[in-house]
């Protein structure tokens, strides 16, 4: 506000007609789930807030260990990295360069700069190094987009959190994606899923560490605010396989009923956490993933891992090709 | 694109049929909510916040 006004001529000259919940200073954003008005000083301490209670309340991790943070270039990653590092968290960013064109460019220039400018250690990992790209994948395999770059992110995530001595993982999946999530999981009564819908997921093998999910309860409107007011230059726009995502079709369902019913979101995954998801807690002998790849190490069902089973799979299908492209023609 | 006639954020949010909570509004270097005043001249950025796959 300027030194010679009031709050009401700040808010005037602004144009803001709402007042913060806990300054009575002009606010800049208003959130109905919580029914609050914040300015720009208050919003950045009550997500951080937020984002420290999730971390407490669910004892994903402590100052004592380090974290592997996943980040894309888009607005959670960052936002999540960049409340974890204010906080005073041991932190490491990891970037899997997917190779989806530009869009792929855009996100690693946006994130190693983010990295460089406050001094971060980045580490990044390019599936192109390994001849797979998702645009090669999805063309040699026919999996669908989403199927074949989880698997991937999956692998590299583990394999990294292994690697840069670990004790968890953190991704930026927010309240949008786990209200979607859940929704879809409910819709289908998928109860092997909804036992693994947790902000928490504890390790089953060794090799395998901590994954936690700091901002399960923070909106995908709050950290595009909480990066805004941070100055984070994130890419804003959307992976291109994500078009028509099944996702996206549960999103715009969420998003009416919560225009309708602010907290909706809200109220839907913090019930499901704390009182409905432990009905659906897999047995102690649930299958495992005992055996180790026989490629790379790595946990697996079988002699194979996800991930070593679909790069042999591009590897076969592109030698496929090749031969075909090589071989005489037929005689006529 | 142009929006004529609209005085407040909620009203032009109304008029392009796109729910609050989805956008960011932004005016210069800051956010604006559903009840800020905006004026004939003024230039508005919407940033879609939804992401997924």
């Amino acid at each position: 506000m300027a030194d010679d006004d009031t709050g009401d001529q700040t808010a005037a000259r602004i144009g803001a007609a709402v007042k913060c919940t806990r300054c009575a200073e002009p606010a800049e954003v208003k959130l109905r789930a919580h029914n609050s008005a914040f300015c720009r000083d208050c919003f950045v301490f009550f997500f951080q807030r937020r984002v420290e209670r999730a971390i407490s309340h669910e004892r994903m991790f402590s100052h004592d260990e380090r974290i592997l943070v996943a980040v894309s270039g888009g607005k959670d990653s960052l936002a999540l990295w960049d409340a974890l590092v204010l906080q005073g968290y041991d932190t490491i960013g990891f970037h899997l360069a997917l190779g989806i064109g530009g869009y792929s460019l855009r996100s690693r220039e946006k994130t190693e700069k983010f990295a460089r400018d406050r001094g971060l250690r980045l580490e990044v990992h390019a599936l192109t190094e390994d001849g797979l790209a998702v645009p090669d994948v999805i063309a040699s395999t026919r999996r669908p987009a989403c199927s074949a770059c989880g698997t991937m992110k999956r692998h590299h995530f583990d394999r990294a959190a292994l690697e840069f001595g670990c004790a968890a993982l953190a991704t930026g999946h927010n309240l949008d994606d786990e209200a979607a999530r859940l929704f879809g999981n409910v819709l289908h009564w998928q109860t092997e899923y909804l036992a693994r819908q947790r902000p928490v997921m504890q390790p089953r093998h060794p090799k395998f560490v901590r994954k936690v999910k700091p901002l399960y309860l923070t909106g995908e409107f709050e950290s595009a605010t909480y990066a805004f007011m941070r100055g984070i230059d994130y890419v804003v726009e959307e992976c291109p396989n994500a078009a028509g995502a099944t996702q996206l079709a549960y999103k715009a369902v969420l998003d009416d009923l919560e225009n309708r019913f602010p907290g909706t979101k809200l109220a839907f995954v913090r019930e499901f956490t704390e009182r409905a998801s432990a009905a659906f807690a897999l047995p102690e002998d649930h299958e495992t993933t005992a055996r180790s790849c026989d490629e790379c190490g790595m946990p697996s069902f079988g002699a194979l891992c996800s991930f070593c089973s679909l790069r042999a799979e591009v590897e076969r299908r592109q030698a496929d090709r090749a031969g075909r492209a090589g071989a005489p023609a037929a005689p006529a | 694109m142009e929006v004529d006639g609209v005085k407040r954020v909620g009203d032009l949010l109304t008029r392009l049929k796109i729910l609050p909570g989805t956008v960011l509004v932004i005016r210069g270097d800051r956010l604006l909510t559903e009840d800020a005043a905006i004026a004939i001249g003024d230039e508005i950025e919407l940033r879609s916040v939804v992401s997924g796959g």
